[in-house]
């Protein structure tokens, strides 16, 4: 197998792994669309840090952080729905970010905006792959340190404050971990799909979970079947590899529909 | 000197320039059962997020006892299907009980059968039972209880209310329970308080066989209720402005 190939297949195995138990308590939490205002900022995230020349995806993390916090701020006015509030960020970000990409490209530079909007997997370096796992590494312990608290703020906000949960911190660390997911998740399939690696395993993993810890670990699994499947798929008729993925885990999403188990 | 749990001197609440609460001192006591009633919208729940900290106060101060365990059961607590949970599991969660610990309490509570299944499957009297299960495991010094017998039939409510005492009795923790009903509360409540923004009239319920007219209505037996008969000198207007009453102009000379 070409060395490409497998750097690319371990960059997709790595954000999966970080993807199943967020993308669960994204389900959980109905966050579908906070991923998806945090995935279309990316963009904006990415030609700042072209302009500043930084990392983009420390530039991706920074306006992950911003639209969080802004998210935080709206919410607490109350007189606008989340949903709302999301998608005037998430298209304003989009927006922002899209503007953005064509000065810089009319001023001459050379942006492949193909490639972070569908991905480009298959360019990660060996570089890129050891900052994945140390990242990776990190996110999975925070997630596995707070996991208690996250799971009684998705089961009930009030409750879990009134235990003691530092529920304010603990939203924010989320949000955080999931900005980064974001950020790393952008090279595999792309800004428009981020979400897709989110909510799909998540959601697949339901009809196999008798408990939260159960179907975190079952939508690890999904994931990597998918990207193993969608890279597998992507080889053999050449297709793009990160929507491929995302197809992959769709697919699977419909077959564990029609699996005969009950649902717990 | 006194052993208070929990206290509220003059607290005062504003939320988008509008009074919510305004003037309320209480104080629950170990062992103390404080029932709150009151019309729709009159800032019980706000009052009783309050005394949790869950919200911050404009005037006034609120004292509690250091290291004081609140063991909260909320009024509405809807858990999505989408998130697989047993009962057991819900009541470990974020709890230092051990598993003795949590089937023994679930059967005090009559949930113990429960503790396989789904937590989303269980029905409204049970999951009542399961939160008042949860709540009680953390071996609280006071126990919040917001609207416990709401969508409970009224036997179902007596059993409650019959339950609650019987644990303060056995766990000699103060209760702050919020009853939907205006009129018909828990027999073993020490103080009721009547709240409409401010403290509209306190006092202690009566027990239902001095009322013939509720007796009427729900048959001889209707142990752990009792009537708490409202003794307001003022009324409210349609915007919630305090109207003294007519009728008590006078009443000195009254007698009867």
């Amino acid at each position: 197998m070409d060395d490409f190939i497998v750097r690319a297949l371990l960059a997709g195995l790595l954000v999966v792994l970080m993807a199943g138990p967020l993308g669960c308590v994204v389900v959980w939490r109905r966050m579908a669309y906070f991923g998806d205002a945090l995935a279309h900022s990316a963009l904006l995230g990415t030609s700042l840090a072209l302009l500043f020349h930084i990392n983009p995806l420390l530039g991706v993390f920074f306006i992950g952080t911003v639209i969080s916090y802004l998210l935080m701020k709206l919410q607490k006015k109350r007189d606008l729905s989340s949903d709302s509030i999301l998608g005037i960020l998430a298209h304003g970000a989009l927006a922002a970010g899209l503007v953005m990409m064509a000065m810089m490209q009319a001023q001459g530079q050379r942006i492949d905006l193909m490639g972070y909007l569908f991905g480009d997997i298959l360019s990660v370096s060996w570089n890129y792959l050891i900052w994945l796992s140390i990242v990776c590494a990190g996110v999975l312990a925070i997630t596995a340190w707070l996991w208690q608290s996250i799971l009684a703020v998705a089961v009930h906000e009030e409750l879990a404050r009134s235990e003691g949960v530092k529920v304010d911190r603990v939203r924010l660390v989320f949000m955080l971990l999931m900005a980064v997911v974001v950020a790393l998740a952008m090279k595999i399939v792309g800004i428009i799909l981020i979400t897709a690696l989110l909510i799909v395993p998540a959601a697949s993993a339901r009809r196999f979970s008798s408990s939260p810890e159960v179907m975190a670990i079952v939508a690890m699994v999904f994931g990597l079947l998918s990207v193993v499947a969608g890279m597998f798929a992507s080889m053999q008729w050449d297709t793009p590899a990160g929507p491929s993925i995302v197809l992959a885990s769709v697919l699977m999403f419909f077959i564990s529909r029609m699996s005969p188990l009950k649902s717990y | 000197m006194s052993s208070y749990l929990i206290k509220a001197d003059n607290v005062g609440l504003e939320i988008n320039q509008r009074q919510i609460l305004d003037d309320i001192s209480l104080t629950i006591s170990a062992g103390e059962i404080l029932t709150l009633v009151g019309p729709n919208g009159s800032g019980k729940t706000t009052l009783v997020r309050v005394l949790l900290g869950l919200v911050g106060i404009d005037k006034g101060a609120l004292q509690k006892k250091e290291g004081l365990v609140i063991g909260y059961m909320p009024q509405k607590l809807h858990i999505d299907s989408v998130l697989p949970m047993s009962v057991m599991r819900f009541l470990k969660m974020g709890i230092q009980a051990t598993q003795t610990e949590i089937k023994k309490m679930s059967t005090n509570l009559g949930v113990e059968k429960l503790l396989d299944q789904a937590i989303q499957s269980v029905s409204g009297g049970e999951f009542q039972r399961v939160l008042l299960t949860r709540a009680l495991l953390r071996k609280p010094d006071l126990l919040v209880l917001d609207e416990p017998a709401q969508g409970v039939d009224i036997n179902g409510q007596q059993q409650l209310y019959q339950l609650i005492s019987k644990i303060r009795d056995d766990y000699g923790c103060g209760v702050l329970m919020v009853s939907h009903d205006l009129h018909l509360v828990m027999e073993a409540t020490d103080q009721v308080l009547c709240l409409n923004t401010h403290i509209c009239c306190t006092g202690h319920p009566e027990a239902v066989s001095k009322h013939p007219e509720y007796l009427k209505l729900f048959g001889s037996s209707l142990d752990g209720m009792a009537v708490y008969t409202h003794n307001h000198n003022h009324t409210h207007d349609l915007s919630g402005g305090v109207v003294e009453n007519k009728e008590c102009e006078g009443c000195e000379h009254h007698h009867g």
